[in-house]
């Protein structure tokens, strides 16, 4: 290998305490991180650690509140894209930014195509050769003028790569690029890992497979609740010992829970539930009186596999049998039968914002509270006030637009809703996102008074520390499948971390 | 427990709701409009006029009030002039042929609703943007209509049937009637069924609406049913009211219904609106044009005081819904 040797080299990019915080989180807390020339510098973390913050200040997405940026050990700033652009950094993302309409040589110069001999016009000659020369020299064997919405991911990605390459980077930061890759495109990828770190290029690679990891990282960063907890070479360390960096986030404080003596009976049963949304052979069960936890990485399919039981999503084979019976179609089916669904975003998928909250929590229960089909307002009006006192909902009257009012009291109208509606299972995708201790502390007392009662909660969370201290068992996704089941006694970060990655 | 009860309420809205304050203005609107006109012209307080703008503004609302429905949705319908063209032309043919103004009635509220239906089917199944669906069976009904007449006019049609356009019931004009009970029935239906809820739900946002186990496709299927029914309706009146039938009758309908609803308060980014706003917005649109008429101002003029009258309208909605926000 040759990997420069920190003690004597210069970094080629230095980011020294770097810390950003947004209104509740603290994203980046004194951050430090050295890239050298060359080397392929792995960043690990779990959901929520601070990769992307790190990743967005290095591109001048963000500006960092605190801290100092060297290059080549000479102080920069970067404030902006274009700061982190005249410096040679480039993203490839996950979603990529190219215009899907145009072909590939018109995507790679976008913005700085070579001009034709008549003004206001393109040399198209030219672009077409500059772009079939910088593919030749990433390896990519294409011909530039195919248009880009007709390329697979891997290709498009090839796309992005040479883009960045044109505009002179030196420093790629990928974000999990091997995601939706299959094996022979991923082996195309690292064999162009390879050509660009021989050319000097240095690459921040995030990932969360363990075998790229070790496979491809010169070095390891690994971040834990915003902080780096340590840089190593994946020569010194096993996967578990980075699991276990990875795990053991802080808490403030611990959630109510009386954990049944015995379950009761089965209420929902999924088998060999497969969507094209991607996920497949799903197998999950739900009783009464449980809380189950949906784990696993953002991206797993936890989401998919909450929208196909609720009939969001299409389901391409496998069967839902819920309370005894099997289920299909459409959510207003699901909400007929006594599912609820609590989106992860409220705001978009869960609540009305212009409407009131008295008309949010009536929404679900119309068809329970007036089987006659006449509505009756001052009788929506009493469920509603209803609702607002049992679940102590600040509100100033049932007529508040509900948009005003803050995170976890509009958590608490979504599922308000439900209530009202009668639901005998409610699944909770991030419950407690964006909402204040005190509000979260309530919304955990409120599911478990709800299960003690007879009904039953699958729920979703990134938080890792929420799902062992609320849940009875839990599942663990990977890649669209269920990598793992966890008993409450096996209920431990570790062992979620563990499932959730990419061993193979 | 903790006392996120105690966090910071925000300031309760003020004593009227948004809804009742944008009334307001426009009964006001209504009100000095007729102050204007009664003190400029003599003529305008007198029971004939009154009766007069009245009808006037029937015609204009049996095609708005539907349309209110999908504008509330956040959808729009452009074929309901279309519409009344093609439904006016069946009835009166089948009117012609059996003799039976029942039959033709029932057909003519028929072909309107299938319009609607076609329409409803185009904007879920088939996902097509309701302003471009319908403008497309705008052409294509047209098409048909002129088609089907191939330049023919039908006129002459039974007394009795005559009578639900211009006919008098009680000194009342009997579309003012049929305006009073669809009023009712229309507003009933928004503000007192599930089904108008729903439909307020899915404007507001429709994600929202179908995860909270709304059966969004069922309900825009009846709402774009029923904009074609009120067409097929408006289209029996104008029959009744006219004795006669062309293939363009319907051309001038359209955008006057739109102006309507606009003027009325209802948001074309759905979940806002009233079919009662509809109602005096379709008054304020008749009553401006039918002053003009008397002040003698000449009709090319209408168009232009139309344009700005919807577009203060709806200006001064946004501006007082953001001060609210």
């Amino acid at each position: 290998m040759n990997t420069p040797d920190e003690t004597t080299a210069t970094p080629l990019l230095e980011l020294r305490g770097i810390s950003k915080t947004f209104p509740g989180v603290k994203a980046l807390d004194d951050v430090s991180f050295a890239l050298y020339a060359g080397e392929v510098h792995m960043l690990l973390g779990e959901n929520g650690a601070g990769k992307s913050s790190l990743m967005k200040v290095l591109c001048g997405a963000y500006s960092a509140d605190a801290g100092e940026f060297f290059y080549k050990g000479e102080k920069v700033t970067i404030a902006s894209t274009a700061d982190a652009q005249k410096l040679g950094i480039a993203v490839i993302f996950q979603e990529f930014s190219l215009v899907p309409y145009l072909d590939i040589a018109q995507n790679i110069f976008l913005g700085r195509e070579p001009k034709g001999r008549i003004p206001g016009t393109i040399d198209r000659r030219k672009i077409l050769a500059d772009a079939k020369r910088l593919l030749d020299t990433i390896g990519f064997d294409i011909d530039p003028s195919v248009v880009v919405n007709t390329l697979g991911v891997a290709q498009q990605q090839m796309v992005e790569i040479a883009k960045a390459i044109s505009q002179n980077a030196r420093i790629l930061v990928m974000d999990e690029p091997t995601a939706a890759l299959s094996d022979r495109e991923t082996e195309l990828l690292f064999a162009l890992i390879a050509r660009l770190k021989a050319d000097g290029v240095s690459i921040v690679y995030i990932s969360h497979r363990m075998a790229e990891v070790f496979a491809l990282g010169d070095r390891i960063t690994v971040l834990r609740d915003g902080r780096r907890i340590d840089g190593v070479r994946p020569a010194d360390v096993t996967p578990d010992q980075l699991v276990r960096m990875m795990v053991g986030r802080t808490v403030d404080m611990t959630y109510p829970r009386n954990f049944a003596d015995k379950p009761g009976e089965v209420l929902l049963h999924v088998k060999g539930l497969t969507s094209p949304s991607g996920i497949s052979d799903i197998n999950i069960e739900v009783r009464r009186g449980e809380i189950v936890g949906l784990c696993g990485l953002v991206g797993s399919g936890r989401t998919e596999v909450a929208r196909a039981i609720f009939g969001a999503d299409p389901v391409a084979a496998g069967e839902i049998m819920f309370d005894g019976k099997p289920i299909s179609g459409e959510p207003d089916i699901a909400a007929r039968r006594g599912i609820a669904l609590i989106p992860e975003s409220r705001k978009s998928e869960g609540l009305a914002l212009l409407r009131s909250v008295g008309d949010n929590l009536v929404v679900s229960a119309l068809r329970k509270l007036f089987p006659s089909g006449l509505f009756d307002p001052r009788s929506g009006q009493r469920t509603a006030d209803g609702l607002i006192r049992q679940l102590r909902i600040a509100t100033p009257s049932a007529r508040q637009t509900v948009g005003l009012l803050s995170g976890g009291n509009q958590q608490k109208v979504v599922i308000g809703k439900w209530l009202a509606a009668g639901a005998k299972l409610f699944i909770f995708d991030e419950p407690t996102r964006g909402i204040d201790v005190g509000a979260k502390s309530e919304i955990f007392a409120l599911i478990d008074r709800l299960v003690a009662e007879g009904a039953a909660a699958l729920m979703i969370s990134s938080e890792q520390v929420e799902i062992c201290h609320v849940c009875d068992r839990a599942y663990v996704m990977r890649e669209g499948r269920v990598a793992g089941h966890l008993t409450r006694n096996e209920l431990t970060e570790e062992n979620i971390v563990r499932l959730g990655m990419h061993h193979a | 427990m903790t006392d996120i009860t105690k966090e910071a309420l925000s300031p309760p809205r003020s004593f009227l709701s948004q809804d009742a304050i944008q009334l307001f203005y426009r009964l006001l609107a209504v009100f000095l409009i007729c102050a204007v006109l009664a003190v400029l012209n003599d003529s305008f307080l007198s029971l004939g006029n009154i009766l007069n703008v009245l009808r006037q503004a029937s015609l204009t609302f049996f095609i708005a009030s539907g349309l209110t429905l999908v504008v509330l949705t956040a959808g729009l319908d452009l074929s309901v002039g279309a519409n009344v063209a093609l439904s006016a032309c069946i009835a009166g043919t089948v009117i012609h042929t059996t003799g039976s103004p029942v039959l033709g009635i029932l057909t003519g509220l028929a072909c309107g609703g299938i319009v609607g239906l076609l329409n409803g089917i185009m904007v879920t199944a088939l996902r097509i943007p309701s302003f471009i669906a319908t403008y497309g069976m705008l052409w294509v009904l047209n098409g048909l209509t002129y088609w089907y007449m191939a330049g023919e006019t039908l006129h002459g049609f039974p007394a009795g049937f005559r009578q639900i356009g211009s006919g008098y019931l009680f000194g009342l004009p009997i579309p003012v009637y049929l305006l009073l009970v669809f009023l009712g029935i229309g507003t009933l239906f928004a503000q007192r069924t599930i089904w108008g809820q729903e439909i307020y739900a899915i404007g507001a946002n429709p994600v929202a609406a179908r995860l909270s186990g709304i059966p969004v496709t069922r309900r825009l299927l009846l709402v774009y049913a029923v904009s074609g029914t009120m067409a097929g309706l408006a289209s029996i009146i104008f029959l009744s009211r006219l004795n006669s039938a062309e293939a363009d009758i319907g051309e001038s309908l359209t955008l006057p219904a739109i102006a309507a609803v606009l003027i009325g308060g209802t948001s074309l980014f759905g979940g806002v609106g009233t079919v009662f706003g509809t109602f005096v917005g379709a008054l304020i649109l008749t009553l401006v044009l039918n002053g003009m008429n008397l002040l003698s101002v000449s009709a090319n003029w209408q168009p232009l005081v139309t344009g700005i009258i919807v577009i203060l309208a709806v200006w001064l909605d946004m501006k007082t819904r953001r001060r609210a926000q």
